[in-house]
């Protein structure tokens, strides 16, 4: 039990030392590692609560890929040169009330959860205890009593999808795209003719 | 007290699969040397020991001796952490592979997708290493490798969906179990193929090198790494490639159990199998870098997106369909 705590409180402070340095670290792509961390140890706090499932998605969907474009898209636009200095200047201060909002908008609705859970104790101490591993059990659920909004959050998915496709989709001109059905498609009489080239007159192409 | 127990004879078994697998990896270098020498009609490495195999051995040494040498303009924290981040990421993962019915570190639930999260951990390494070094080719060659491995990662899960609808569990000693009757790789042929190519462009093997391509990109991610800290992306490199095999091995050839199963077979200790199958697995990757040129780096992408990801897609739900249609969908 002794170590069980120790780990808890191990990643729980890793967690929130990261998510600390996450805001307050100078460089932007610093910031970006140490959300990484914090999505580590997070995934590492699932895992210690016996959801080795979503401890596992938490990495492969955060980690693996979310943070990979996170860093992609801060190391492209090179603002790792911009310094971080929302906490030092006293003149530039328009994300802090917005910021300040969204935080306290946040703390309510965690304490609302939580206060929930301790007005209706049953809520929260649904433990079920079974042979069923937890990914069976998140599989039954989700695609049986939940189909309809899992599969409306696919296409909430789908729509920013394409959202962001068509926003950011140009049409350039003058580019010459490789089609592999073309390359070969392509016979020989599309590519070669045979011509009689009369003499001193020679043979017009590209016409 | 009974907490210590656990964590030194835990240790004792850690080491016990480490050391083993390093000297794997030292051999598998000389072995991928061997094999592209055969290749192309060349001897290979042959001086040092007996057919040179301490070959490995002495370039080891070779790296150890030599400077280390950071960058004045880098990131020095992320510069010598990339490798680190490299090399561990490649060991870790061992933890869950099964060596046989009752030989495995940490026989988890979620084994194929510990497997899964870990490989697709692999980029950091590699954009760190990119980054921090503050020069223009490694840059490149990151933003290169975590684009192609983000993509092939994500035909690689579809083809690992494949494999557990067939299965039903995550479980990796379940999935080998599972092919007791007949290995995935007869049901699941075209799988296999595209498994073993997303393979090679995970690991970044030729002939999806891009990340390395030195007629491009001089070295790539490591053009600014000496001495020690190279050959540690470099074992890195290797033990992510066993891995990929092993994983090949696990899902479609059958993991430890023995091709016929039948009186001479049966005596040789499964983890062997496994090993062997894990050889034969290498010795197709290493073919393959002697063989094929390197692709140009969009069509590498159309590859990854337009080809393999929508043929693994409808694999999936020709698979489902099957196993509901014949009711043979895995039981729970």
């Amino acid at each position: 039990m002794i170590a069980h705590a120790f780990f808890f409180y191990f990643f729980s402070f890793i967690a929130v030392v990261s998510a600390i340095m996450v805001t307050v670290s100078k460089n932007t792509v610093h910031s970006v590692f140490f959300l990484i961390l914090d999505f580590i140890s997070i995934s590492s706090l699932f895992i210690m609560i016996g959801a080795e499932f979503l401890g596992m998605i938490m990495l492969i969907v955060y980690v693996g890929a979310v943070a990979v474009l996170f860093l992609f898209v801060v190391m492209m636009l090179n603002v790792a040169k911009q310094k971080n200095t929302w906490f030092k200047s006293s003149t530039n201060s328009a994300h802090l009330p917005i910021g300040l909002l969204v935080s306290i908008i946040i703390f309510f609705e965690v304490i609302i959860v939580i206060g929930g859970w301790k007005y209706k104790p049953e809520l929260s101490n649904k433990i079920v205890v079974s042979d069923v591993t937890n990914t069976h059990s998140i599989g039954n659920v989700l695609y049986t009593d939940y189909i309809h909004l899992f599969q409306l959050s696919g296409m909430v998915l789908l729509v920013a999808m394409i959202g962001a496709i068509v926003l950011t989709f140009r049409k350039r001109e003058g580019l010459k795209r490789q089609s592999y059905f073309k390359q070969l498609s392509r016979e020989r009489n599309d590519g070669v003719s045979l011509v009689n080239v009369k003499s001193h007159q020679g043979v017009k192409i590209d016409d | 007290m009974e907490y210590f127990y656990t964590l030194i004879s835990q240790t004792y078994k850690i080491l016990f699969l480490l050391l083993p697998l390093l000297t794997a990896v030292a051999m598998i270098v000389w072995l991928d040397r061997r094999v592209w020498a055969f290749v192309q009609k060349r001897k290979g490495p042959n001086v040092v020991g007996p057919f040179g195999l301490f070959q490995s051995l002495a370039d080891a040494l070779k790296y150890i001796f030599k400077e280390i040498i950071i960058p004045a303009s880098s990131n020095k924290i992320v510069f010598i952490l990339a490798p680190i981040t490299t090399m561990t990421l490649a060991l870790i993962s061992w933890a869950v592979i099964p060596f046989s019915e009752d030989f495995v570190l940490a026989n988890i639930n979620v084994g194929i997708l510990y497997l899964f999260a870990i490989s697709s951990l692999g980029v950091y390494g590699i954009i760190m290493g990119g980054w921090a070094s503050n020069s223009k080719y490694p840059f490149l060659g990151a933003i290169r490798s975590a684009a192609q491995m983000v993509s092939y990662e994500v035909s690689i899960g579809v083809i690992i969906i494949n494999v557990l609808l067939c299965v039903g569990s995550l479980n990796l000693t379940d999935i080998v179990l599972a092919q007791d009757k007949v290995w995935f790789v007869i049901p699941l042929f075209p799988m296999f193929v595209i498994f073993f190519i997303s393979a090679l462009a995970e690991t970044n093997r030729p002939p999806f090198d891009l990340p390395e391509a030195e007629a491009e990109l001089v070295a790539g991610y490591q053009t600014e790494y000496s001495g020690m800290m190279y050959a540690m992306f470099w074992l890195g490199e290797y033990a992510n490639i066993l891995l990929m095999c092993a994983m090949g091995s696990i899902l479609f050839l059958g993991g430890w159990l023995s091709p016929i199963n039948i009186y001479p077979f049966d005596l040789v200790p499964p983890a062997l199998w496994f090993i062997m199958k894990i050889l034969v697995l290498f010795i197709l990757f290493a073919l393959v870098k002697a063989i094929v040129p390197r692709y140009r780096y969009d069509q590498l992408m159309k590859l990854g997106w337009k080809i393999f990801l929508p043929f693994s897609l409808i694999w999936v739900v020709l698979t489902a369909g099957f196993l509901l249609y014949f009711d043979l969908l895995p039981k729970v």
